[in-house]
This record gives C-alpha cells, sequence and structure tokens, in this order.
C-alpha cells in the first residue's frame, strides 16, 4: 500500500516510469494514451475514408475518375458539379415545375389518405425523374412502415410485459394444423386461396371454442416473446418467395402498401424486443393508480406509458426508420417498376449500357446516404445514453 | 335510492335491468387481445405462413402458367440436386477424394463429437441429448465437407462460403469491436467524438457500402492502385482469385458491423463498476492483467449475446456480394442468400426455396447450439 502511494508521487519518478505509469487512479500514462489516440485516430481513418472517397468521386468527371486516382479536390483535380447535374438533366421530367407539382400532389394525397371517405386521391404525375420518384417512394414506404411497426410493435410489447397471457398448446396445434390444411388444398388440390382461409378460419374459432376447453398445457408470456423474437432468426429468403406469390394472388405487386406491410414485419421482432424492456422497467404503480380511477387500458396506455418511455420510443423510432430505409431484398423481389426505392434505383446503376458511372453512382450514393448519416447521429445520442442497452444486457 | 345490494351483476343496473353496453366498454374488456392480436396477426400472415408454404415451393416442381401456378410435387428431388445431382459443385463444393490432412480433420472432429456426447450423457435428459444428438450430426457433415474440398484443394461451396463469412468474419469483428471499445472506455478525452465517428458506418445502406468498397478496393481507379500497382506481378486483381475475393468481402462486411459490436461491449464496459478497476490499479495490477481478471468476467453474458445477434444477421449476408463481384468469380463469393435469389432469377423457384430451406436449417442449428452450449452457461455463470 504504502509502495503504491510512494510510487504516484511525483517528484521521485524517474523519466521511464513518468512515461510508463499513470500519474494518478484513475488516469492513463502518456505512453499508453498516445497509443490509445493512435489507434483510435487510425481506425476512424479507415470509417472515414470510403465515405471521403464516395463524396469526392461525386465531384468528379469521367477523366478525373478514369485517369487514375486523385485524392484532394483543387490540388489534384478540378471539382465539378457534372455528376449531380447529370441526375436532373438526364431525366426529361427533372425541372423544378413538375417536382413542385409533385410535391404538391404528395402534400395533398398525405392529407386526403387520412380523410380518405371524405377526398379521393389524386393520382400521382405519371411521369416523373427517377430519383426523385425514388426518393419519395422510399420516404413514403419507411415512414409509413415505421409507423406501423413502432405502433403495433409497442402495443405487442407493453401487452407482454403487463398482461398474463396463456395460449393453450392444443389451440396452436389446431392452428398449425389448419395452416398445412391451406397450403396442401390450395397448392395441389386448385381450391382458391380465399375459401380455403375462411373456411378454415372458420373452423379454428369452432373447434377453439369446443375442443379448446379441454386442453390443459398452455403456454406463457415468455413463449410467446420468445416466439416473436425468433423470427429475426428467418432469412429473408426464405418467406420472400411465398410473399412474392401472395402479393401476386391479391395483385399487390409493385404497390407501396406491399413493401410498407413486409418491411413492418421485418422489423417487428426487434421493436417488441426493444419496448418490451423498458415496459418492464416502469413502475407498476403508476399504472394500477390510473386503473383504480377507472381509465382503460388504452387509456393507460396513451396517456401513462408511453409518454414515461418517450426516450426509448423515439431511439426504437429512429432504428428502424434507418433498416427500412435501407432494406433491399424484399424490395428486389416486390418492387419493379413503380415503387422502386433508393436502394433499387442505386442498384440499377451498376448495370448500366455505358458501363458503371462511378461519379453518378457517387451522387446516388451521398444522396442516399446523407439522410441515414443524420439519423445515426440524432441515434448516437439515445445509445451514449444507454437508452438501447437494456435489451442487450439481457 | 337505495341500493339493491348483493347481486349486481357487471353491465346491469342495481335494479337488474341490463344496459347495453357500450363500444368504449367492449372494447375495454377485450384490451388483452386487440393489444397483442395486430402483431401476431402480421406474423402469423408474412412469417409463419409463408414460411409453411415455402415447404411446398421446396418439394415441388413449379411452373408459372397462365392461370397461376402449377405444383407438381417432386418430394425431396430439390434438396438430394444439392448434395448428390448437379447442383453439388455450386452447393457443396467439389467433394472429391479426401486428402490426408482432410481424413485426419474429420477423424479429428468425430472422435470429438463422440466424446463429447459421451460426456453429455450424463447431465442432460433425452430432449437435450436430441439437440446434441443434431448439433453432433451438423459438425460432423460440415467437417466432412471441410475435410473434401477445402483441405484437400478443391473448390469450395456456398455453403463453406457462408460459414466463412460468419464465423471469420464475427470473429474478426469480435476482437476488433471490443478492443476499440476498451480502448474508449479507458479515460481519456473526446470519447464521444469517436463514439459518433465510429456509429456512422452501421448505419450506411449496405449496397452503398458495397459501391463505395468497389471503388475503393478498385484496382485501376481506386486510391490505393500505386500501392496494388507497385506489389502485383502479371495483372493479379483481387477479383479474381477465390480466396482473395472472398477475404475483401468479409473485411468490407466487418467494415460495416464492427460498430455494432462497438457500441454493444461499450455499453458493458462502461457499467463495470469503475472502483474495481482502480483498485486493482493501485494494487499495481497491469493493465493486461485487469482486463482478463476483473473486466473480461463481468462482460462475458453481454459478450456472447452481442455474438449471437451478430451471427444471426450475418446469416443473411447478400447486398455485398451481389454489388461488388455479383458472387464471383465463378460462383466463390456467393452466400447462400446470394445463391437462392440467382436460381430464383433462372425461374426455377423448387430449387430456390430449397436453398433458401437449407440456410433456415444450417441458421436455426448454429444459433440454437451457440445459445444453448454457450450463451446459457455464460447467463448462468453469470447469475450465480
Amino acid at each position: 500500500m504504502s509502495k503504491a502511494t510512494f510510487r504516484l508521487d511525483k517528484a521521485d519518478r524517474s523519466l521511464m516510469q513518468r512515461l510508463f505509469e499513470p500519474p494518478a487512479v484513475g488516469k492513463m500514462s502518456p505512453v499508453a494514451s498516445l497509443l490509445a489516440y493512435a489507434l483510435l485516430a487510425a481506425w476512424s481513418l479507415v470509417v472515414l475514408f470510403p465515405i471521403y472517397w464516395v463524396v469526392i468521386t461525386s465531384f468528379k468527371d469521367a477523366a478525373a475518375v478514369n485517369q487514375g486516382p486523385f485524392y484532394v479536390p483543387f490540388l489534384d483535380f478540378e471539382p465539378t458539379l457534372d455528376a449531380w447535374r447529370a441526375q436532373f438533366t438526364s431525366d426529361p421530367y427533372c425541372d423544378v415545375p413538375s417536382i413542385a407539382r409533385q410535391i404538391g400532389l404528395l402534400a395533398y394525397n398525405s392529407f386526403a389518405f387520412i380523410v380518405s371517405p371524405v377526398v379521393t386521391l389524386q393520382p400521382m404525375e405519371p411521369q416523373i425523374c427517377k430519383i426523385f420518384l425514388a426518393f419519395t417512394n422510399s420516404i413514403v414506404v419507411s415512414i409509413a412502415a415505421t409507423g406501423i411497426c413502432v405502433a403495433v410493435g409497442a402495443m405487442a410489447a407493453y401487452a407482454l410485459a403487463r398482461i398474463q397471457y396463456q395460449p393453450k398448446i392444443g389451440n396452436v396445434a389446431i392452428f398449425v394444423g389448419l395452416i398445412v390444411l391451406i397450403i396442401i388444398a390450395t397448392s395441389y388440390a386448385g381450391v382458391p386461396w380465399w375459401l380455403a382461409s375462411s373456411i378454415a378460419l372458420a373452423l379454428f374459432f369452432f373447434l377453439a371454442r369446443t375442443l379448446g376447453r379441454r386442453f390443459v398445457l398452455s403456454l406463457g408470456n415468455g413463449d410467446i416473446l420468445f416466439w416473436i423474437i425468433s423470427q429475426r432468426i428467418l432469412p429473408p429468403i426464405v418467406v420472400v418467395i411465398p410473399i412474392y406469390i401472395m402479393f401476386q394472388e391479391v395483385r399487390l405487386l409493385d404497390t407501396h402498401l406491399a413493401l410498407i406491410l413486409v418491411y413492418a414485419v421485418a422489423n417487428l421482432p426487434i421493436v417488441v424486443w426493444l419496448m418490451r424492456d423498458f415496459f418492464v422497467s416502469l413502475p407498476i404503480e403508476l399504472e394500477e393508480s390510473a386503473q383504480l380511477d377507472g381509465a382503460s387500458r388504452f387509456r393507460i396506455f396513451w396517456e401513462v406509458v408511453l409518454p414515461l418511455t418517450r426516450p426509448g420510443l423515439a431511439a426504437t423510432t429512429l432504428l428502424t426508420l434507418i433498416l427500412n430505409w435501407n432494406e433491399y431484398l424484399f424490395a428486389v423481389f416486390l418492387a419493379y417498376a413503380k415503387v422502386q426505392t433508393m436502394p433499387i434505383m442505386v442498384a440499377a446503376k451498376n448495370a448500366g449500357e455505358k458501363g458503371v458511372l462511378w461519379w453518378e453512382m457517387s451522387a446516388v450514393i451521398v444522396i442516399m446516404i446523407i439522410p441515414v448519416i443524420l439519423m445515426a447521429i440524432l441515434l448516437t445520442r439515445f445509445i451514449s445514453k444507454g437508452v438501447l442497452m437494456g435489451a442487450v444486457k439481457g | 335510492m337505495p341500493n339493491a345490494g348483493a347481486d349486481v351483476r357487471p353491465g346491469g343496473t342495481p335494479a337488474g335491468i341490463l344496459q347495453r353496453e357500450s363500444w368504449g366498454e367492449w372494447l375495454d374488456r377485450h384490451s388483452r387481445t386487440f393489444f397483442i392480436a395486430p402483431a401476431v396477426v402480421l406474423i402469423l400472415i408474412f412469417a409463419i405462413f409463408p414460411t409453411f408454404y415455402s415447404i411446398v415451393f421446396a418439394l415441388s416442381r413449379v411452373r408459372f402458367t397462365g392461370e397461376g401456378l402449377k405444383f407438381r410435387l417432386v418430394w425431396f428431388q430439390n434438396f438430394a440436386k444439392q448434395f448428390l445431382g448437379n447442383d453439388q459443385v455450386h452447393f457443396l463444393g467439389k467433394v472429391g477424394a479426401m486428402s490426408w490432412v482432410g481424413t485426419l480433420f474429420f477423424a479429428a472432429v468425430i472422435v470429438a463429437m463422440v466424446w463429447w456426447l459421451y460426456r453429455c450423457t450424463r447431465v442432460t435428459s433425452w430432449v437435450g441429448m436430441i439437440g446434441r444428438l443434431i448439433s453432433a450430426a451438423m459438425a460432423i457433415f460440415v467437417a466432412w465437407i471441410i475435410g473434401g474440398t477445402l483441405l484437400s484443394g478443391n473448390p469450395i461451396g456456398t455453403l463453406l462460403t457462408t460459414l466463412f463469412y460468419v464465423v471469420v468474419g464475427c470473429a474478426l469483428q469480435f476482437v476488433i469491436g471490443t478492443g476499440l471499445a476498451f480502448l474508449c472506455s479507458q479515460p481519456i478525452s473526446g470519447k464521444n467524438f469517436f463514439r459518433v465517428i465510429f456509429f456512422i458506418p452501421l448505419m450506411i445502406t449496405p449496397l452503398g457500402v458495397g459501391y463505395a468498397m468497389k471503388m475503393v478496393a478498385d484496382i485501376t481507379k481506386g486510391p490505393f492502385q500505386p500501392l496494388f500497382g507497385a506489389a502485383t506481378v502479371d495483372a493479379w486483381v483481387w477479383s479474381a482469385d477465390p480466396w482473395a475475393a472472398r477475404i475483401v468481402m468479409m473485411i468490407c462486411d466487418s467494415w460495416q458491423w464492427i460498430p455494432f459490436i462497438f457500441i454493444t461491449m461499450l455499453a458493458a464496459l462502461e457499467n463495470v463498476p469503475r472502483d474495481h478497476v482502480e483498485a486493482a490499479q493501485v494494487d499495481g495490477a497491469s493493465g493486461i492483467q485487469i482486463f482478463k481478471e476483473i473486466v473480461w468476467p463481468q462482460i462475458v453474458p453481454v459478450a456472447v449475446t452481442v455474438l449471437l445477434i451478430r451471427m444471426i444477421e450475418a446469416f443473411k449476408i447478400v447486398d455485398l456480394p451481389n454489388i461488388m463481384t455479383g458472387g464471383g468469380p465463378g460462383s466463390s463469393t456467393e452466400s447462400m442468400t446470394l445463391h437462392s435469389m440467382y436460381i430464383w432469377r433462372a425461374n426455377d423457384v423448387g430449387t430456390s426455396a430449397a436453398v433458401a430451406y437449407l440456410l433456415l436449417l444450417l441458421t436455426v442449428v448454429t444459433c440454437a447450439s451457440f445459445f444453448n452450449y454457450v450463451v446459457l452457461g455464460q447467463l448462468r455463470r453469470a447469475r450465480v
């Protein structure tokens, strides 16, 4: 003990000690902190360099890209806005009036959608420049999908945190059996899908009401939670082919609705998992006192619980928004013409007839990742507050 | 009015006259159902039903006709094709005669598995034993493939490529991510700056990452052209060499996913009580000793959980190889998702679904094994 305090005394230390030993408890020695900074700076370089390269490539022209690597704008090469201009000039419908008209229609339609029985939706511009269309598609799809996903997921998470469910194993077995019967009937016997599924649904309620009373074994909340979260293990490629066929059957391929629903379900497990943790950590007394005052469960959820979890809700929403914005595989299968999203649009640039136009592609990538980086920086604030970490700690 | 007394029923007035309940009351009475029903219904329609439906595709030959799909049941032909038939080279690789290294490796894995099973018979129930049998069977099968292809000098298929991305990639990401998190948890200033910077790659679209990396790794126009120009003899390019292409792919995937490990491990590291570390420092423990004896045991439960989550996501890799190499050279950078997608493009829906199902099987067995034998064990030990 005395030796340690002696060593921490500044006056008596040799040069080596000063360099290699911490000056005080909870500090780092000069050499160690130099090393740490060097490593961290090196990794920052690794992280930032590809992004920097994309950004400067978007300001190059064909010559600056093809004649070998140039690193610093203004010194090595003269930056131009050609690539950016090309995004808008190559398309005949990219002038300001038609984009303004499109934005106006979009705003009107989103209002009309809310009051939809009263006002009818206007058809959008038939011809609009591709990049703008992709951008709006991406915004519409990811915001709507995030809204559905967070609303549905938060409700389910709250329910799993506060209400006891006991689904009977027998009922679950009946349900699975009926699904298998539907599938066999529709694909091998040629029964129309709507007939098969409505018969199966009726049969399920009938059987659950009659036979269901006799089953004893039941599952708990933990099982339901595990079931929902384990959907994340499912590789999307397994479900995307049947989903494609299902949407084809109801003629919803290449529509916003299809993408919104599928995106929402793909991220539901994450929302349920993260949100449940926030709900469990709330003190239950608040809800109990609200219940005593005669509030319904929906009102408790809306007016007591949700405001208390606002930071968690915001972080989860942001994360879901980013994941939806980036989604690629489902979009490849389900959207090919009208509702192309940004990732599809970028991927299409790869196979142009003129070869890969690096500078134009960089411009598109920059357009695509700017919103994401802004959101990511916002999200780090929540993460450094430890808001999202509860779920991982288990 | 005096209260009638005992027999007040819910929904009835004290006088016993039944009132019709309002919509709000009805909604509230069934709130149990309404809270969870939307999530369950959505998952049933878009996850459970398609998963079952996919089996039909995998077991049939599917034709697109004018009036819809026509299924013809072919049982396990689509699967058998992957293991024995003409798709074997694509999926498993060229399984030829085993070299002695391969045979040795295969034998070692069999012995290890048998020994492990023998030791487990004493501690688990028969359910646990069945699970362990499945895990062991898959380990032996993968060992056979590794022995027959990789260790005997034959080209490997999409199965091993996917496993390479998952196992080697996750290990690399975990080591670098934890290392960075450890550095950032030290008492240095400017932590928040590094945190924001390091977090960015995770959020960029994987597709954008693919293109950015394609540009950066380009041999003639990329920033490392002088380096490549000096180092390469007779026009060696990474995109023409199977292993170099796979490693480039894995590094680019790691670039994107290290932040995930970093951010979660940093949170875990900051939860380690500072006074434990400082007490050890006063006692004269070195940095390595502190990490090994004090910090590491406290973060192991989080570490294995994070690794599990990362593994689950790693099995789904598709965008990067699709963009950077298109699966090439040949099919050497194809992951199983990409494999399935390319077969789908060739309109062979049945085989595509079969490959997707094999991926599901691989993912589930690997992740469940990791969860049961590693994560659960660590969590239990942490609780004791």
